[in-house]
């Protein structure tokens, strides 16, 4: 029911698109001004975000730890499983981010013959995840040759290498064809499996259904409803230039329901778990180096608390405690 | 408000920032080179001189979006069915399915035609790792 409304919702994005663009004729509201505001939202609430998380405290260390710990010279210290310093905790993130480490471990747990316990491997939602975020970083900078004048070399190679089999014409990207298939396996997996079916929220369908519409909607302005790419880039080139123009050649629809679902993306990514980009860099338990013991760490919500010392009970009491005949440590 | 450890963070942030707003500083300074296709070879204005009109095989929008595709069928066509002849959707004359003896007979200005949207789009066809390409005259270069 939450996957059926999420499609719906994104089915209702295209056509908010198509009768805006192809009926009411609002070319320069769906290509200039929502672009713009979607990159502006985008660029401040991230930032809004990540000052949001880091103005809380994280009073304590709480790296998650499987190696050990730097300890005495004789003992081996496990540098990426429980860094002691930054070299450490930019090791460990690289491979967090770049290959998704802790998700590598991810694994199966079975009660066998009903009474033992069995762990097994359960690798296809790294490799899914995996395959699916390369992809899309892949065509995120492949479209840079639509944003700049003179594309840089980096960018051409990745477009050359992701065009490399050439299968047939315009060149079939290979990273259109895992970014499609691999979304759709995470999709399946949240109906298929029962437990994540019942974990699952609008929140986890609705960027699935949106990404996948955004690469179906390019796959078809490429392959098969092709429109006008050269005004497109003039489009583009005018909107990074801050002279926003809609070109004389009509665009196809279908570049702007492609657009239009980008910015939806572009916006809703603050505001949603896509905004695990950065928060991956924000989470303690990833990016503390595990000082618990060489450092001293304060808490920063301690109140000053008032202290009222033996010695300063004695200063308060001690005639009395003559009198009485108690020992005091001054005379 | 305050940042715990702030100086990182504000690292971080530059970093976004720069990487989001990378196409909005990238192209400052640099020549807006719109391609401009110029359709005027010899061929072009023999052409339009015997019928009256400038005409591709097919519709100027057709060719703009499915040139590829088309040439990519004319070349399965002629390799694999050794069949040269291609009547066209839109006019119905018939046409010599050619690369370099039917569109660049016509289009013999391969850097003011071919070359301006597909160097302004960075799209590297492969037509020419066979093909030869065109001899230009010294003139159409400037």
């Amino acid at each position: 029911m939450k996957a059926i409304i999420s499609f719906i919702a994104v089915l209702i994005l295209a056509a908010i698109a198509y009768v805006g663009v192809d009926v009411l004729n609002m070319q320069y509201m769906f290509g200039v001004v929502i672009p713009y505001l979607a990159v502006a939202i985008f660029v401040i609430f991230m930032i809004v975000r990540i000052l949001r998380w880091g103005s809380s405290p994280n009073p304590f260390r709480i790296p998650t730890t499987c190696g050990q710990q730097k300890s005495f010279p004789w003992i081996k210290h496990s540098r990426l499983e429980n860094p002691s310093g930054v070299l450490g905790v930019m090791g460990r993130m690289a491979l967090e981010v770049l290959f998704f480490r802790s998700l590598f471990r991810n694994l199966k747990t079975q009660l066998r013959d009903d009474s033992q316990l069995t762990y097994g491997e359960a690798k296809w939602l790294w490799a899914a995840g995996l395959a699916f975020h390369w992809s899309f970083l892949i065509i995120l900078v492949r479209h840079l040759r639509f944003f700049t004048q003179q594309v840089p070399a980096a960018v051409q190679l990745v477009e050359m290498l992701d065009s490399f089999l050439q299968i047939g014409i315009p060149l079939l990207y290979m990273t259109d064809v895992v970014l499609l298939g691999a979304v759709t396996y995470l999709f399946l997996r949240r109906i298929a499996i029962p437990q994540m079916r019942y974990l699952s929220l609008m929140n986890d369908y609705f960027p699935l259904f949106l990404i996948f519409g955004i690469g179906l909607s390019g796959v078809l302005m490429r392959y098969f409803i092709k429109t006008d790419i050269v005004s497109v880039k003039m489009l583009t080139m005018s909107l990074v230039g801050f002279s926003p123009s809609i070109p004389q050649n009509p665009l196809g629809v279908i570049f702007y329901i492609h657009l239009f679902l980008i910015c939806t993306l572009f916006a809703y990514f603050p505001f949603s778990k896509l905004v695990h980009m950065a928060g991956v860099f924000m989470s303690p338990t990833r990016v503390l180096a595990n000082t618990s013991r060489v450092k001293r760490h304060i808490n920063p919500w301690n109140y000053p608390v008032h202290v009222h010392t033996y010695a300063e009970y004695e200063d308060d009491f001690r005639d009395k405690m003559k009198n009485a005949g108690l020992p005091v440590e001054k005379e | 408000m305050k940042l715990y450890d702030g100086g990182k963070i504000l690292i971080g942030l530059m970093v976004f920032v720069g990487i989001a707003t990378f196409p909005f500083y990238y192209n400052i300074g640099k020549v807006d080179t719109k391609p401009e296709l110029k359709t005027d070879t010899p061929a072009i204005q023999a052409w339009e001189k015997q019928y009256g009109k400038k005409e591709c095989v097919e519709s100027k929008e057709y060719m703009r979006s499915e040139h590829m595709q088309l040439l990519n069928n004319w070349r399965d066509s002629v390799v694999r069915d050794m069949n040269r002849q291609y009547v066209s959707m839109t006019s119905g004359k018939k046409f010599n399915m050619s690369l370099q003896n039917g569109c660049l007979n016509c289009h013999s200005n391969k850097k003011q035609f071919c070359d301006q949207c597909h160097n302004y789009m960075a799209v590297k066809p492969y037509c020419f790792d066979c093909h030869i390409q065109p001899m230009e005259k010294e003139e159409n270069k400037s």
